[in-house]
């Protein structure tokens, strides 16, 4: 297939603004898009605005590392990331877009008694909740990348086993929000890049749609999905929410020629990596610790994340670095999305997302499209209600981060 | 290049060396206790701009440091 889809998606932009539609959506990432393309596609609401300040795609869902897993710490969150994984897989069918799906294979690997622990019980809660996570030791660790220094650092980081997820796959970022983009637009949602929301219209606790630099547009429902900046915009709707915005970092490498198959992760040792589909090798860590909304790259994290890396990987020894980049993530207080209402009626929120909101894309807006064309929040996602931390009934998920996103 | 925060004591030192305090600033239209509550538990300002932090600086003087950022360029 070609590869330069740029040039195939019909993104129909519509210039004329409307002064009014049933819902604005604030954000045009993954989770802004997919709202709207589940919205068209499954309830029929096309009367639909998603507002985007910049490029679509241009906040952390065309900056991450694109993992996409289903092996997650909690009952709940395995069953709506599963959801997720099995929407990714047929996504490329639905849209007839090449979103470059790749069903690699996850391996988490760890380096003593307590990982072999945690990797154990992941396994057994996952297969529970409908995800296809093994344990594996280490001969089986060898079978499935050979490249892995199984007396890593001269045995301080031995692999001692790990868990093996068949489901993780990747997918190229900006496709998936061009391929909704294109199939909500085709059914008739207005995208308008370039247009900034600056303010919410309200009466009196209500909010009635968004004031934006091209000026006042009103709404039935007002969606937020703007990432890392979710506590700007729901504080104009008076709403506090339990997040705060952390950058995070990733660079990839040149070309490897040869192909290196899993994606490979060791919490322990703090990094994760894959391979792009152009031969790269794309490696990730943990947050910048300070609170921020900036995008600054830095060398203390290259040169934290790459040392972990060649000691367990010893051919990266012989790659460069080519490219660093930065998202600003919206890391919630336990490590789980926020998504539906916010007792501001009118005013919903998908947020949450974090370092790990890049798989939840198709479910995320699955979900949130029913909840706006029912007004009733769907069983899959009642548990990640902002709700839960008045009730105390917090979603802290070890599974989310941490290291692999 | 990596965040330095200016430290009275050691001067500015790379933000590793910190440990970050988040301070609770329930509004005060919050009347409720058990909802000030909640907000104290949970929720945060997460400013988009200059905002006064409190940081402990664990790899150095020990000390809790009231420190001025502007967190869009930080
Ligand atoms: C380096 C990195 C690696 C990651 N790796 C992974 C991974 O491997 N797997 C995974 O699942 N997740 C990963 N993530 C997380 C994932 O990228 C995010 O959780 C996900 O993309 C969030 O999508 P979103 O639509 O909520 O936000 P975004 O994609 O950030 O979209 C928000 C949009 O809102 C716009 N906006 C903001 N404010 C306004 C306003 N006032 N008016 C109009 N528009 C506005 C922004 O311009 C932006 O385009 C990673 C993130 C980063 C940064
Ligand atoms: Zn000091």
């Amino acid at each position: 297939m070609n590869e330069f889809i740029e040039a195939q998606v019909a993104l129909g932009w519509e210039q004329n603004l409307r002064s009014s539609y049933d819902v604005v959506i604030v954000g045009g990432g993954g989770h802004g898009m997919s709202t709207a393309y589940h919205l068209a596609t499954r309830h029929g609401i096309t009367d639909v605005a998603v507002l985007e300040r910049g490029y679509i795609g241009s906040g952390n869902s065309g900056r991450n590392t694109t993992i996409i897993r289903a092996n997650y710490g909690i009952p709940e969150a395995v069953r709506f990331y599963q959801r997720s994984v099995d929407l990714y897989s047929r996504l490329e069918e639905e849209t007839g877009r090449w979103i470059m799906h790749d069903r690699k294979g996850l391996l988490w690997l760890v380096h003593g008694t307590p990982g072999t622990r945690n990797e154990r019980a992941r396994s057994i809660v996952n297969q529970a909740f409908g995800a296809d996570t093994v344990y594996v030791t280490p001969e089986e660790v060898g079978e499935i990348c050979p490249e892995v220094d199984m007396n890593a650092g001269g045995g301080e980081y031995r692999v001692t086993g790990g868990s093996y997820s068949p489901h993780a796959a990747t997918a190229r970022h900006d496709r998936v929000v061009w391929a909704l983009a294109e199939g909500a637009m085709k059914r008739g949602v207005h995208v308008h890049q370039r247009t900034a929301v600056t303010g919410l219209l309200k009466d009196g606790d209500r909010v009635t749609g968004v004031m934006t630099d091209r000026g006042p547009v009103t709404a039935g429902v007002t969606v937020s999905a703007v990432g890392g900046h979710v506590s700007t915009l729901a504080a104009m709707a008076g709403v506090r929410l339990p997040i705060r915005t952390h950058p995070l970092q990733a660079f990839v490498t040149n070309h490897y020629a040869r192909t290196f198959r899993p994606i490979v992760a060791s919490a322990e040792m703090g990094f994760y990596v894959s391979q792009t589909p152009r031969g790269e090798m794309l490696l990730g860590a943990g947050i910048d610790s300070q609170p921020s909304y900036s995008y600054r790259s830095s060398y203390e994290f290259l040169s934290h994340c790459s040392l972990p890396a060649v000691t367990l990987l010893p051919f990266l020894r012989d790659l460069t670095v080519l490219r660093q980049w930065t998202g600003v993530c919206d890391m919630s207080v336990d490590m789980s999305p926020i998504m539906g209402y916010t007792g501001v009626d009118g005013f919903l929120v998908t947020t949450g997302w974090g370092t790990w909101g890049f798989k939840g894309i198709p479910a995320g807006g699955e979900q949130m499209a029913e909840l706006i064309a029912t007004d009733r929040t769907p069983e899959l996602i009642a548990p990640f209600s902002l709700n839960r931390f008045k009730e105390d009934r917090l979603m802290f998920d070890p599974g989310s981060t941490g290291t692999t996103h | 290049m990596v965040l330095r925060l200016a430290c009275p004591h050691c001067g500015p030192r790379p933000v590793e060396e910190w440990t970050y305090g988040e301070v609770p600033d329930p509004p005060d239209h919050l009347t409720e206790a058990d909802e000030r509550d909640v907000d104290r538990g949970f929720m945060m300002g997460n400013t988009e701009g200059v905002k006064v932090e409190r940081w402990f600086h664990a790899g150095g003087c020990r000390r809790w440091q009231t420190i001025t950022r502007d967190t869009t360029l930080d």
